[in-house]
């Protein structure tokens, strides 16, 4: 198991390495100069602006000083926002993304996990079916739709949420981003903990279970449950990646003054060093999810933990 | 098709048919229209569904039925080509790694993992971004992301394909690795291929609609139905015609390749399970 | 009254009955086998006892057992029944433990569900139990998970399993069906050991099992029963001729004498030839010799390096040392080298491509040498194998195991090849069927002087078929010998152990 920890851990560090080098080298082999496409700036202010953002340096040192900058954590200046450094943006803006992005998680679980296995209990039953029909819904509808749709509905007509997020909102401004942001997620959960509980269930070990008279309560809790929630568990992995990226829809549509929203502003804004920075700690931030899920996987699975 | 008397199968055959049913009607529906879905008309803005504008017109006046078929046009286009330039690379890499094995395939496998790691959407931003919002570059940037998934399973298949006995059989009659592959590998694999593709391009749809809607994808007057729902959104209290129309297409559209995809999947699941 | 009472038990799905009205009884401490080819609807017969069958099946007829009626009983009042009184052992003990829960608590649950104990006490009982089937250390394989332990342990914890909650009825659904031949026979000795009062219904397709160890014999064909009584006169006398075939299709020892070995040149020749799997050694400096002509049967347990070998030979597997002569040239790692060698698999649908048709499948070693016109070769291949043009379209799926297996020996010998390689292949067919699977392979040899290299778990079945015959054990070759000399005068302690562990389908004296 220790092993198993140090080798996942040791393998992050290339997939880390790849993700700074692609971003790096995409940003950097933009066509023209990051300020060509502005207003025309004068020869000297331009050359000041060249040696603060270190461009003049050949490419490969440009990459070394970068990558020092980002053992340290320095992500290098903004190219829109003047008095702030990356690193600071991403400082002040991540906490609440975190906030919301790991509520929404939570809510998936709470309601998908349980929504699934009642489906997958009653296979083609009502029940079932209408778990399925909704959750195929969750899928089927972008969370760019469901989100206005959340406003208009709850804020706009019903009045029983801010449709926008002030700054002393409290917990209600949170409500409506988290569930638009939870809801796809809900529906996956839901989707994946059916399909591979009713999996589980026409194992044969739960018929050697059935034929020792346990009851259908112990047959789940005792046997079926945990390799039925391997896949779920393995699900999160991916499931941050995409709430990230719902995160940045969500953020737009909500008013969120999140990480997200930078990254779409500097994304129109043309702000590369921004967009680098957020793309890299993004990457890390998936990475690093990834490797947990990796790791509490093969914890829950004997014949991998001592495999 | 498959298997008969799924019940799967029912509900595969309608989502086939409904399907055909939008993609002709984004084809032929722009023509039978009078009007024109760039022609900006201030006396008839956002004007409610009626018979002169069946879907309604949006915010600068425009035929938002016209547009939304526009729309349903190039979401479709984007979703076929980039899913078939995703289909491409994988399956090429895929298969090449399941076919040679052995350290090869290990080294293509773990840069597949490592790939896989990666926040494949905001490279696609980060791409968006440097080059500009160019509408082919979107083709294939969501086509170059999406090969990941094809890649592992036409891996995975040929893998154990090749282990299988009638495989074995074959290369003891004397079949050279071409005829392996055409006569024995391929015609096996077709099957799970099909089955991916379809659950694939509503991964792609959302990407290119999500792109679409942040203003990173297809640009005026080009419109998808992210870009559609995009201007939707900002008319969302006076005129809620011009988000829910689009917005109900793009629903309609992704939940017919989800049905498609799962019952396929069903299917052919119950097909191995059987043989 | 009997203990347990079926009287007409059905078991339908749709239109068909794959258990058609089937009745008998068994008493307290009795022992019943139930016997017939697969398909026969003995497994379904078992988990409708249990009221396990399927959902989407319907079960008519009439279960009683100690004066209840067990048919339309609800789930909850089935769960007082189950275990406690009724328990039941399943073939495969891999899939049949939870891989996910340690073995001790597997058992531990079923005590603590029906209240028989809790805590300490039933940890101590399990333990007692493991200990028992004769597992060593006990308390560590309490914590052990399935997997860390080999098929035969995994078996025993499933015996143990049944036997924890001291059943009146122990159904054993062919309980060894996955394991070697010596842990077989262990297996079985168990069973007959631990069991005390406990009353027997054994499930089984092999006779040998059955005349061991029950009291009573019922069997089965196409879901019904076509004769039961003591298993002693119905084996000596079957009055049903299903029964006579399957009895004189059984594998015994003695049955029939061994063909000499054929005076002729070698085809086929390995020395000191080594195999490897990553760090595992499969098959150490094993030495071989064919002749032409001659049918050599490699035997040996699962793990004993014997397929290992044969594919080193056939080029599917590279071999890490040694020298591999074939017709007198020596070969390199090329299977194009192999023209003249062929392969047929235990499992027949599994070696033909589920996408080509017999005719295809058939044709296809002709085509590979670039020759046309092939159509009527096939159409006579296919009558000398017994079947006819009306298979020629047919996919693998619509070909029952037999006419599979057929069609892969038809494969198998259309270029006229000097060597056939035969990895257990009737091991996964039924009596009868492996019989004239056997036949037609012997038929094959006299009239082409094909070499035939049979490899096989069971000595029984190799008997009257092989000229020579070679143990392996742990990756080496540890005898070889003419078969009739073998058989009566085995050397090493391996042969004495597996032809001990046959078991005989005739009743003792």
């Amino acid at each position: 198991m220790l092993r198993y920890t140090l080798g996942r851990l040791l393998g992050a560090i290339p997939t880390v390495l790849l993700v700074i080098v692609l971003a790096f080298a995409l940003v950097r082999s933009a066509p023209g100069g990051p300020f060509d496409a502005e207003r025309v700036v004068p020869p000297a202010t331009e050359a000041q602006l060249r040696a603060y953002y270190n461009l003049d340096a050949p490419l490969p040192e440009q990459f070394f000083d970068y990558l020092a900058g980002l053992l340290r954590g320095d992500f290098g200046p903004s190219f829109r926002y003047t008095d702030q450094t990356v690193s600071e943006l991403i400082a002040s803006s991540f906490p609440i993304s975190m906030l919301l992005g790991s509520l929404a998680l939570l809510l998936a679980l709470l309601v998908g996990v349980p929504a699934g296995i009642l489906a997958a209990l009653r296979p083609n039953t009502l029940t079932d079916r209408l778990v399925m029909a909704l959750a195929m819904s969750g899928i089927s509808i972008p969370v760019f739709v469901f989100a206005p749709i959340l406003v208009l509905v709850f804020a706009v007509h019903l009045n029983w949420f801010p449709a926008g997020w002030s700054s002393s909102g409290g917990i209600s401004r949170m409500v409506l981003p988290v569930v638009a942001l939870a809801l796809p997620q809900i529906a996956y959960v839901a989707r994946l903990s059916r399909a591979s509980l009713i999996d589980v269930l026409n194992s044969d070990f739960i018929r050697t279970a059935r034929a020792q008279g346990l009851s259908e309560a112990s047959i789940i809790r005792y046997h079926a449950l945990k390799p039925a929630m391997l896949p779920v568990v393995s699900y999160l992995g991916p499931a941050v990646a995409i709430v990230l990226t719902g995160s940045v829809i969500v953020e737009e549509v909500f008013g969120v003054p999140g990480i997200g929203q930078y990254f779409v502003r500097g994304a129109l804004n043309r702000d590369y060093t921004l967009v680098l920075g957020i793309v890299i700690f993004y990457a890390v931030l998936i990475i690093v999810a990834n490797l947990i899920v990796d790791l509490v996987y093969s914890w829950l699975d004997p014949r991998i933990r001592n495999g | 098709m498959l298997i008969p008397g799924l019940p799967e199968h029912r509900v595969v055959r309608f989502s086939l048919g409904l399907l055909l049913v939008i993609a002709v009607a984004a084809v032929v529906g722009p023509w039978m229209s009078p009007h024109d879905y760039t022609a900006v008309n201030f006396d008839a803005l956002k004007r409610p569904p009626s018979a002169e504008h069946w879907f309604g017109t949006d915010d600068l006046g425009r035929d938002l039925f016209v547009r939304t078929m526009m729309g349903i046009r190039v979401t479709l286009i984007v979703a076929v080509v980039a899913s078939l330039v995703s289909l491409v690379i994988g399956i090429l890499y895929g298969a090449i790694a399941g076919l040679i094995g052995g350290r090869v395939d290990a080294v293509m496998m773990r840069l597949v993992d490592a790939l896989f790691a990666l926040p494949f959407v905001f490279f696609v931003i980060l791409l968006v971004v440097v080059f500009d919002n160019n509408f082919y570059l979107v083709f294939l940037a969501i086509g170059v992301v999406n090969w990941l998934d094809m890649a592992r399973i036409v891996r995975g298949q040929t893998l154990s394909l090749r282990e299988r006995e009638f495989v074995d059989a074959a290369r003891l009659a004397g079949v050279g690795t071409p005829g392996l592959i055409v006569r024995h590998i391929a015609p096996n694999l077709i099957g799970v291929v099909i089955v991916y593709l379809t659950l694939s391009v509503p991964q792609v749809i959302l990407m290119e609609s999500f792109l679409s809607f942040l203003g990173l994808g297809v640009q005026e007057p080009q419109t998808s139905l992210g870009g559609l729902v995009d201007i939707g959104v900002s008319q969302l209290e006076t005129a809620s015609w011009i988000l829910l129309i689009p917005a109900a297409a793009l629903a309609v559209i992704l939940m017919c390749f989800n049905f498609l995809g799962d019952g396929l999947r069903d299917a052919l699941d119950a097909r191995s399970r059987a043989s | 009254m009997s203990l347990l009472e079926v009287d007409g038990l059905s078991v339908v799905y749709g239109e068909k009955a794959v258990v058609d009205n089937l009745s008998f009884q068994l008493d307290r401490g009795e022992s019943l086998g139930l016997v017939g080819e697969s398909g026969a609807g003995k497994t379904q017969a078992a988990l409708a006892l249990m009221g396990l069958a399927h959902p989407a099946a319907d079960v008519r007829g009439d279960i009683r057992f100690d004066g209840q009626t067990l048919t339309g009983l609800s789930e909850r009042e089935l769960n007082r029944v189950r275990a406690t009184r009724i328990a039941m052992v399943f073939q495969d003990p891999l899939q049949a433990l939870n891989p996910y829960v340690r073995v001790g608590d597997q058992l531990a649950r079923i005590l603590i569900e029906h209240r028989l104990a809790d805590g300490r006490v039933a940890r101590d009982r399990v333990i007692a139990m493991l200990e028992r089937v004769g597992l060593a250390h006990p308390e560590r394989q309490f914590s052990a998970f399935p997997h860390e332990l080999s098929g035969g342990m995994r078996q025993r914890a499933m015996i143990a399993a049944a036997l924890v909650t001291e059943p009146d009825v122990l159904i054993a659904d062919e309980p060894t069906t996955a394991l070697d031949v010596t842990v077989q026979a262990q297996i079985l000795e168990l069973l007959e050991a631990l069991r005390d009062d406990t009353a027997l219904l054994l499930i089984t397709h092999d006779l040998g099992v059955v005349s061991g160890h029950c009291e009573r014999t019922l069997v089965m064909s196409g879901g019904q029963k076509v004769e039961e009584g003591n298993t002693r006169s119905l084996f000596l006398s079957p009055s049903h001729p299903h029964t006579q075939a399957m009895v004189d299709a059984a594998p015994r020892l003695g049955a029939v004498p061994s063909p000499p070995r054929p005076r002729t040149e070698p085809v086929l020749r390995t020395s000191e030839l080594d195999v490897d799997y990553g760090e595992h050694r499969a098959v150490q400096s094993a030495e071989l010799t064919l002749l032409k002509g001659e049918t050599l049967a490699i035997v040996g347990e699962s793990g004993s390096g014997k397929s290992s070998l044969v594919r080193a030979v056939l080029g599917l597997l590279p071999a890490s040392a040694g020298e591999v002569v074939f017709l007198g040239r020596r070969l390199g790692e090329s299977v194009a080298e192999r023209r003249g060698m062929t392969l047929v698999f235990q499992d027949p649908i599994a070696s033909l491509n589920p996408q080509m048709r017999v005719r295809d499948s058939v044709a296809e070693p002709l085509r590979a040498r670039g020759e046309a016109d092939v159509k009527q070769r096939v159409i006579d291949m296919l009558q000398r194998v017994g079947l006819d043009e009306r298979f020629l379209e047919r996919y693998p799926h619509q070909l029952s195991g037999g006419q599979a297996q057929r069609v892969a020996i038809a494969r198998a010998v259309i270029t006229s090849p000097d060597v056939l390689v035969c990895d257990e292949a009737v091991a996964a067919l039924d009596g009868r069927v492996r019989r004239q699977i056997l036949e037609l392979l012997s038929s094959l040899q006299a009239e082409t002087g094909l070499s035939i290299v049979f490899i096989s778990h069971d000595l029984a079945t190799v008997e009257g078929f092989s000229h020579r015959v070679m143990v392996m054990h742990e990756g080496r070759v540890v005898e070889v010998a003419d078969a009739a000399e073998l058989f009566a005068r085995p050397v090493h302690a391996q042969t004495r152990a597996l032809l001990a562990a046959v078991p005989s389908p005739d009743p003792a004296a």
